[in-house]
């Protein structure tokens, strides 16, 4: 033994978790959709998923070294999950210089220009979605049709999502009955053979997520719950209201980011509330915003803006949404 | 056997469970020999030090006292060891500050009269609640849980407070730690009769004993042994730290939430530890001061960690030397549990009556992981037994933003240490709380001075 012996404060124990590992968590997490999107659109998933994790990656990595001028930090697996999830939200066929600009916005200006790690107010793969989304809105909006392996990469069979199919009809005077035949089923949604974002399609890959993020204890079930949640109540009043004019709530769960959104973007640690209470309420905010710009708004798909504004609304929900505190006394009137 | 354990009482808010590591639960309690010489500090408790009433080279026996308490809440401190006083010095205590104390050159092991040595268990209660208190408060009793508050202070029910039931801490939820388990095992009736003694103290008809289900044992044991004693139940409970802690005991057991900033007397309950009970028993039945103590002495590289009943005053060093020596790869010696003790910085520390415990840490375990800006991960939140938001509390005492702290309220904070444990980006969250939580109440101080 040497003489001197180590004196610090308590706790003299610590935890097994760090921040790689919950990172490396939702990595893992993301596998299933990652596979069932390789599977749907072959080479285009691959390239895409590799260039933005690849140029995500870099950029951090050239910020720390030459504008920081501290210790690198990419092996952390922000990074990294960033990257993915900034895949997961575009189109497969989405070339690559597109991708590399988006990763950048994500990167540069949505996280590093804020401190880094934990210090980012807004989504950093959402920033860099929507800046690609009003950047680009045609290569960000020609869905490729899923045909497996055989699918091409830029030169990819395109067509609409059903999001994008009911927002066309309804505003050219169909009705829902009438639509119903243009929409894949509700089992081939489920498991993922539509038109959408590569990583958001398959909803069974999206649940398996879900329940390995819960059996982690990486995230909690408040905000994917109340965010599904509350576009199931929403629209099924609306659905009740005039069933012709709004679909199914099953549709819209189904359909678009909702299942990506709610289970990886909206529970993105530094950008959503640190207690229970505010956590649902930000989750409500993000399903009943998503259904508003859906039907009533330009855009077929809202979750990402939905997300993004609420992301705004966490500093106020941290500063004055209090938890009770153990011991503290009811005020009586 | 897992359903079992989900319908365990706990308290049900934050909480961690780090691993166990009792490697000292199956070993028996063991007399340690008696040291060299003793250094017995005036301050062992919470409160006033008590003043010294021997001199150099005076002759004293083991049980007479040394030191008197001085207020209500303070101690009397007792001699250990028979022998001679060597000087009265200052020695580094447990925190690391330097106090008063009494060193002793030990001769034999002659003690006072009126101590009766006898293995007999007494059951017979023969004293009033006031003999009582004022024999707690003459033989030095104090928490013996680690708190060290004065035990007459809690056994005595203020004018108009009431307390209508006693609640027994042997849930020993620190990692480590077995001297409470291993006294329920094996000293169990004096236990339950040192409860039965409180009970008369604070004029209660009912104790309930709390023990963690990673002790069942002990659980058995004592629920065997109770019922023959009027009143006192015994109850398992989950496993999760921190349990042991007096307001989230209250909460498992009997559902009653104590005030912030109020006492367990406020929701009519007072808790005391089963080490407390023992030291009780002895006390009342035996006549026997506070003296010596139950000290675990652990750690995954000591080759024989154990349980001794230690003089107060024995150096550290005596203990590990009983447990077979320093082990090579020590970085970091800590008196008390791997949560909320205190790393010891000379091993020529005493033990006192607050030592529970002597873990040596391997020095792999001993150095802190550099900390990662936080991600808001919110398991610092989740685990706070209190509700408090411990990434709030650490920056703002970090910006210096104490009045912010204190609405926040940092003062409740109990230092159980579950937030900096789990956190992930390994950030001292404690370190900060435990500034900016004095800051606030000295500031409070001042204000109210003012």
């Amino acid at each position: 033994m040497s003489n001197l012996l180590n004196v610090s404060p308590s706790p003299h124990a610590h935890g097994k978790e760090t921040t790689q590992k919950l990172m490396f968590g939702v990595v893992a997490a993301l596998l299933p959709a990652l596979f069932t999107s390789i599977f749907y659109f072959g080479w285009g998933a691959i390239i895409v998923t590799a260039t933005s994790v690849f140029s995500c990656l870099i950029f951090e990595y050239l910020i720390q070294r030459f504008i920081f001028r501290k210790p690198i930090t990419i092996t952390d697996g922000s990074a990294l999950v960033t990257g993915m999830l900034l895949a997961f939200n575009v189109p497969s066929n989405l070339p690559v210089f597109i991708i590399v600009i988006g990763s950048f916005v994500s990167i540069a200006i949505a996280k590093m220009t804020f401190g880094g790690l934990g210090n980012n107010p807004f989504n950093p793969a959402l920033v860099g979605r929507v800046f690609m989304l009003i950047s680009f809105p045609v290569q960000m909006t020609s869905w490729p049709v899923p045909a497996g392996f055989g699918t091409g990469y830029i030169d990819a069979v395109t067509g609409a999502t059903p999001l994008a199919i009911i927002k066309e009809g309804l505003k050219n005077g169909e009705s829902i009955s009438q639509l119903v035949t243009q929409i894949p089923s509700p089992a081939q949604m489920f498991l993922g053979d539509m038109g959408g974002s590569m990583g958001e399609v398959a909803a069974v890959a999206l649940l398996i997520g879900f329940v390995w993020l819960l059996y982690k204890k990486i995230i909690t079930w408040h905000i994917p719950v109340s965010v599904i949640g509350s576009i199931v109540i929403f629209t099924t009043i609306l659905w009740l209201v005039n069933p012709e004019k709004n679909a199914n709530p099953m549709f819209h769960v189904l359909a678009g980011g909702v299942l990506l959104g709610a289970i990886f973007m909206a529970t993105d640690y530094v950008t959503s509330p640190m207690t229970p209470k505010s956590m649902i309420i930000y989750g409500c905010g993000i399903g009943i915003l998503t259904v508003i710009i859906r039907v009533w708004g330009a855009y077929p798909e809202g979750v990402s803006f939905a997300i993004l504004i609420m992301n705004a609304f966490v500093p106020l929900m941290n500063l004055y949404i209090k938890p009770r505190r153990f011991g503290e006394e009811v005020k009586n009137g | 056997m897992l359903l079992k354990n989900l319908a365990l009482k706990t308290f049900p808010i934050g909480g961690v469970h780090p691993p166990e590591n009792k490697l000292t639960s199956e070993s028996e309690i063991q007399y340690l020999p008696i040291p060299v010489s003793v250094a017995i500090p005036v301050s062992q408790h919470i409160g006033a030090p008590a003043s010294v009433i021997v001199n150099k080279d005076e002759k004293v026996k083991t049980g007479q006292v040394i030191a008197q308490s001085k207020g209500f809440v303070s101690a009397n401190i007792h001699s250990s060891v028979s022998g001679k006083v060597s000087k009265i010095d200052t020695v580094i205590d447990t925190s690391g500050y330097k106090q008063t104390a009494v060193f002793i050159t030990v001769e034999g092991d002659e003690w006072i009269e009126t101590i009766d040595r006898g293995n007999e268990i007494l059951t017979d209660i023969n004293s009033s609640s006031e003999e009582i208190i004022k024999k707690c408060l003459e033989s030095g009793i104090v928490g013996m849980g680690g708190a060290t508050f004065p035990s007459h202070v809690k056994l005595t029910v203020p004018a108009g407070k009431k307390c209508d039931i006693l609640i027994i801490n042997g849930v020993e939820c620190e990692p480590y730690l077995t001297s409470d388990h291993r006294l329920m095992l094996e000293r169990g009736e004096e236990v339950l009769i040192g409860i039965s003694i409180m009970m008369i103290a604070l004029k209660v008809s009912r104790a309930m004993i709390g023990i963690e289900n990673n002790k069942p044992d002990a659980v058995a044991h004592m629920t065997k042994l109770a019922t023959a004693f009027q009143g006192i139940t015994v109850h398992a409970l989950k496993v999760k730290y921190p349990q042991g802690a007096e307001k989230q005991l209250i909460k498992a057991l009997i559902n009653r939430e104590v005030p912030s900033g109020r006492l367990p007397l406020d929701v009519n309950t007072v808790v005391h530890n089963v080490g407390t009970a023992f030291a009780v028993y002895e006390a009342i039945q035996k006549n026997k001061p506070l003296f010596e103590r139950v000290v675990t002495i652990t750690g995954k590289s000591v080759s024989k960690p154990g349980n001794y009943f230690v003089r107060l005053g024995t150096p550290v060093k005596d203990l590990i030397a009983a447990a077979g020596g320093i082990p090579e790869d020590t970085g970091k010696i800590v008196s008390g549990g791997p949560m909320m003790g205190k790393a010891l910085s000379s091993t020529d520390i005493p033990v006192v009556k607050g030592t529970s415990g002597i873990i040596l840490f391997p020095s792999g375990e001993s150095v802190r992981m550099e900390s990662m800006p936080c991600i808001r991960c919110t398991k610092c939140t989740q685990a706070c037994a209190l509700n408090l938001e411990p990434y709030l509390l650490m920056t703002l005492s970090e910006k210096g933003l104490f009045e912010r702290a204190q609405k926040e309220r940092i003062t409740d904070c109990m230092e159980c240490g579950s937030c900096s444990y789990i956190c992930p980006a390994r950030r001292p969250l404690l370190d900060y709380i435990r500034l900016g939580k004095s800051t606030v109440i000295k500031m409070a101080r001042e204000w109210v001075v003012k």
